[in-house]
């Protein structure tokens, strides 16, 4: 195995992500994209620290931490879009225009 | 090392086909237009991803992620497409945006530029030094150790992250009814 081959999946696994954060109009949808984007990281981490094998094993121990940030994203993300849909009855980022300017 | 030597290496070929199905899943949760599908094709991605980590010998946070992804953030993703009423049609024009071309060629240019900046640092560099599968005891020892600090903050994060979910999305009373309530 080359280091490289994981390393270029994860770029493609995150530039799949930056496409669906840009091109979806549902926000529930562009949560999904942005947990694509947070897995490509984590397979980066992971594999460099396959490849340094540090002792501590920090690149997993910091997987750990981005795991559970994006948990708590997830959670809070999801509570946002549930009002902002009770109150406008859509959840498309293009129609939200109560705060732009 | 040429393509013969990695070809000759039996694991680069369970690479290959777990990368292939993460790659197609991870494109069907962009593209899809139907957003129960586009969740249930995360799950595939994430099952994808966690196999990459059993291959680079991470087993603990493969089934990390199998627990944390696939049990629990999917099945929060799928109560937030039933309660906001995603589009679960054909109607294709609902879901995306009218105008790709300049996603596509933002998404394009960068992985153009990172896979040439990863190819340029790392060239061919092997991936051989994994011997064993990382054991759980080092990893609770750099948890509840040296970064213990760090964790004790993140599991407050994540306290107060759903706590404050369950304060915004809870519906607040009219004041007709909590008069109701009250008067009960």
């Amino acid at each position: 195995m080359i280091l490289n081959q994981f390393l270029i999946l994860a770029a493609l696994l995150f530039c799949m992500g930056v496409y669906g954060l840009l091109v979806r109009r549902n926000a529930v949808m562009v949560l999904l994209s942005v947990e694509l984007m947070l897995a490509a990281v984590n397979i980066n981490l992971v594999a460099l620290e396959a490849f340094w094998q540090t002792a501590e094993a920090l690149g997993q121990i910091l997987a750990v931490f981005i795991i559970t940030i994006a948990a708590a994203e997830v959670g809070i993300g999801l509570a946002i879009i549930l009002l902002i849909f009770r109150n406008r009855r859509s959840a498309n980022v293009d129609e939200l225009n109560l705060m732009r300017w | 090392m040429g393509f013969e030597d990695w070809a000759a290496e039996p694991l680069n070929w369970v690479f290959l086909a777990v990368a292939l199905a993460t790659t197609i899943s991870g494109l069907r949760v962009v593209t899809s237009p139907n957003v129960v599908h586009a969740a249930l094709f995360l799950v595939a991605a994430l099952a994808g991803t966690a196999a990459i980590f059993l291959l680079l010998a991470a087993e603990f946070l493969a089934w990390v992620l199998v627990l944390v992804y696939i049990g629990a953030v999917i099945v929060l993703f799928l109560f937030g497409i039933m309660i906001t009423r995603a589009p679960t049609g054909r109607d294709e024009a609902e879901v995306d945006h009218q105008r790709r071309a300049p996603a596509v060629l933002v998404s394009a240019g960068l992985f153009a530029l990172l896979a040439w900046g990863l190819l340029s640092q790392w060239g061919d560099t092997a991936l051989d030094r994994i011997t064993a599968g990382t054991p759980t005891e080092v990893l609770a020892e750099g948890l509840l150790g040296r970064f213990v600090f760090p964790f004790e903050v993140v599991g407050f994060v994540l306290l107060a992250a759903l706590v404050g979910g369950i304060t915004i999305a809870r519906r607040d009373l009219s004041p007709a009814e909590e008069r109701e309530r009250e008067s009960r």
